[in-house]
């Protein structure tokens, strides 16, 4: 993806109007936001600001605070590794070395053709059937390093 | 009548393949041509089974597990539906020991019924709780859940109609009742399970505690990583709405209230109530200093309520069967049941709901079946990331929340970790340092710096750094943050530190071989 457009300036405009009258509506706004560019453009943090009535470090704030919203593009997919203790009894601290190798980059990075992001998750919620990861909203089940690379084929 | 099969669509079946097996059922079916009637339900959290199909017959349910993508072609060769001959079959689902065992009061309807059918919901109980509910004043409500007994399942134990009562006791022209469904502990999904699979009895135990405080709107604040929970609290909140079971005049009483989900964005510590409420508000999940209590000053500055999924569930059955139906299950002052989360590296893993009061090796070994890699059983981590590991001389400690802080550990959201003899525990307790580092909210020095000291301790004694001096400062580090710190988070962190030391002091010493584990 790349840097907003004149268009995508007015797509945040609408976007961010919606949210103006909701209670607490930050957060919405950004997964509102994060959901239609992939990522939290730069650029609409000043329109964030003026709207909702924040300075811009008041939405920056809030931004790097949470794990989930990134203000560069992301790669097509997110591969969440659960790193938690559940999956840590299952193996999971060599599933992790098998995907950081396998796809030659550390978390919080996009492999260089664009398909991959990796993040690291603490629970999926799956922890009776661990290790667990998810791509996209998916999440995978029992998954060692033989099963990880089907996976990645799939997607 | 066309046979019908019950599907799990659960986040973990589906995670086994639940939806390809549906689909495969539908094929083969077709294919036979069969006419049949699928019907996704939760799960019922026997996970171990999972994905485990239903045949409605005239004996009752009957199972058929785990079935692989691979297995239902020949499971319909097998003669499936009509005829349990495959060696699939496991049987009546009411004589599978591992669930009969159960006392499902929460859990009563899940992997059962189709989620969000209403009508599944009330031809099963569902709303008599808050019809009970719409008869008695403010106060009767607050006194049933009160003499229930019933506490905070979200972790911290609170007496729920303590709660209640500070809310309905303070004047305001606007409460809350706000949902902590940001279950992010390590070893739980019973919170997911149910909103998944029993959505309505959230939405009911929510409008109940609004009627008992005087609350005309309710917040789901639920983690984003439950994208499928999202959905389906979503459809249910609109059916509600359509029902007149949510919004103004409910069900002709005068009374209004409804509800709205908000997503959070990944951070561990907004499952802790202020920083949850801050998070709600739009801000950085801070964590608030107490007093005032939320109960008082809450979300937006008005008094509060804010419950676990499990506690606000719980409720619907206490204002349906009665106050004393509920306390008479359990022991001590921990009244009810309890939901336990077998988790980790465990044969029989799954959702297991019991009165309080069963050891935890009945747990581990009875319902749990020991570990699933064969191996012995070294440490059991119980209540999350920031309970106790506890070695075998602990198992046979009852589930009771009394018991268990006598032994310096906590039952919390009910997770149970298993790990086998392969556990590093001095790993382990450095993880429980670093997770802190990494989640704290930054507002308390203890919390935010003593847990990235905590790492370089821990580092230092696997390197046989100075052992005698730097085992001192741990334990002097643990009593800060344990007493210093503004939250559970810090406050917490030293009690999976402190317990891997005491009980498994021979991984905190020096070893000849050179470690490799990853230490990422």
């Amino acid at each position: 993806m790349s840097n907003p457009t004149e268009n995508d300036a007015t797509v945040v405009s609408s976007v961010v109007q919606g949210f103006a009258d909701m209670p607490g509506g930050l957060l919405p706004l950004l997964h509102e936001i994060q959901a239609r560019f992939g990522y939290i453009p730069s650029d609409s943090i000043a329109t964030i600001a003026v709207v909702m009535g924040l300075s811009r470090a008041e939405v920056h704030g809030v931004i790097s605070f949470y794990h989930d919203f990134h203000t560069e593009p992301r790669g097509a997919n997110t591969i969440h590794l659960c790193r938690a203790e559940a999956c840590q009894a299952m193996g999971s601290r060599k599933l992790e070395q098998h995907v950081k190798a396998r796809l030659g980059i550390d978390y919080g990075d996009t492999t260089a053709d664009g398909r991959f992001s990796l993040e690291p998750v603490y629970c999926l919620g799956n922890c009776a059937c661990s290790p667990s990861i998810r791509i996209g909203d998916t999440v995978h089940a029992r998954v060692d390093a033989d099963r990880f690379d089907e996976l990645l084929e799939e997607s | 009548m066309r046979p019908k099969i019950f599907i799990p669509a659960d986040t973990t079946a589906c995670a086994l393949g639940a939806d390809a097996v549906a689909d495969e059922v539908v094929v083969q079916a077709r294919g036979r041509g069969l006419d049949i009637e699928i019907i996704r339900t939760g799960s019922r959290g026997a996970y171990w089974l999972e994905p485990l199909l239903e045949v409605e017959s005239d004996q009752g349910r009957i199972a058929f597990g785990p079935v692989k993508l691979t297995d239902v072609a020949t499971l319909f060769e097998d003669g499936f539906p009509a005829s349990g001959e495959s060696s699939l079959c496991v049987g009546k689902v009411a004589d599978i020991s591992w669930l009969a065992r159960q006392d499902r009061l929460t859990f009563e309807r899940a992997g059962v019924t189709d989620p969000i059918s209403l009508d599944d919901y009330r031809q099963s109980g569902g709303y008599d709780g808050l019809a009970r509910a719409l008869d008695m004043t403010a106060e009767e409500i607050v006194a049933a859940v009160t003499e229930s007994g019933l506490r905070g399942r979200g972790g911290a134990a609170f007496p729920t109609g303590i709660k209640w009562r500070t809310v309905l006791d303070t004047a305001a022209e606007q409460k809350y009742v706000v949902c902590n469904a940001d279950e992010g502990d390590s070893g739980t999904y019973a919170d997911r399970l149910l909103m998944e699979a029993d959505p309505f009895q959230l939405i009911e135990g929510m409008t109940i505690c609004a009627l008992a405080v005087g609350a005309t709107e309710g917040y789901v604040y639920l983690r984003s990583e439950y994208p499928k929970v999202l959905q389906i609290l979503n459809q249910v909140i609109a059916t509600g709405r359509e029902a007149n079971l949510l919004g103004q005049d409910i069900l002709g009483s005068g009374r209004s209230f409804d509800v709205q989900v908000r997503v959070g964005a990944g951070a561990y510590i907004c499952g802790e109530e202020t920083s949850m409420l801050e998070s709600l508000e739009g801000k950085r999940g801070l964590v608030r200093f107490k007093p005032p209590l939320p109960a008082i000053e809450g979300l937006f500055g008005k008094p509060t309520v804010v419950n676990n999924v499990l506690t606000l569930a719980a409720v619907t059955t206490v204002l349906a069967k009665g106050s004393d139906y509920y306390r008479d299950y359990g022991t001590g002052r921990s009244r009810g049941t309890i939901t336990l989360q077998l988790a980790g590296n465990i044969r029989r893993g799954g959702l297991v709901e019991v009165p309080f009061g069963l050891s935890l090796r009945e747990l581990v070994e009875d319902f749990g079946g020991g570990s699933a890699s064969g191996k012995p059983i070294r440490a059991i981590q119980v209540g999350g990331p920031l309970g106790a590991y506890l070695p075998v001389s602990q198992w046979d400690t009852p589930l009771d929340y009394e018991a268990f802080a006598g032994i310096e550990a906590m039952l919390g959201h009910g997770g149970v970790v298993v790990f086998d003899d392969s556990v590093d525990m001095l790993e382990q307790a450095r993880f429980a340092m670093e997770f802190c580092a990494l989640e704290s909210c930054g507002k308390c020095t203890p919390c935010r710096i003593g847990s990235v000291r905590g790492v370089e301790l821990l580092d230092k004694i696997r390197k046989n750094d100075q052992l005698t001096a730097n085992h001192a400062l741990l334990q002097e580090l643990c009593t800060t943050m344990d007493a210093g710190s503004l939250c559970a988070m810090g406050g917490l962190t030293p009690m999976p530190v402190r317990s891997a030391i005491k009980h498994y002091p021979q991984d905190f010493e020096p070893v000849v071989q050179e470690q490799t584990e990853c230490q990422s």
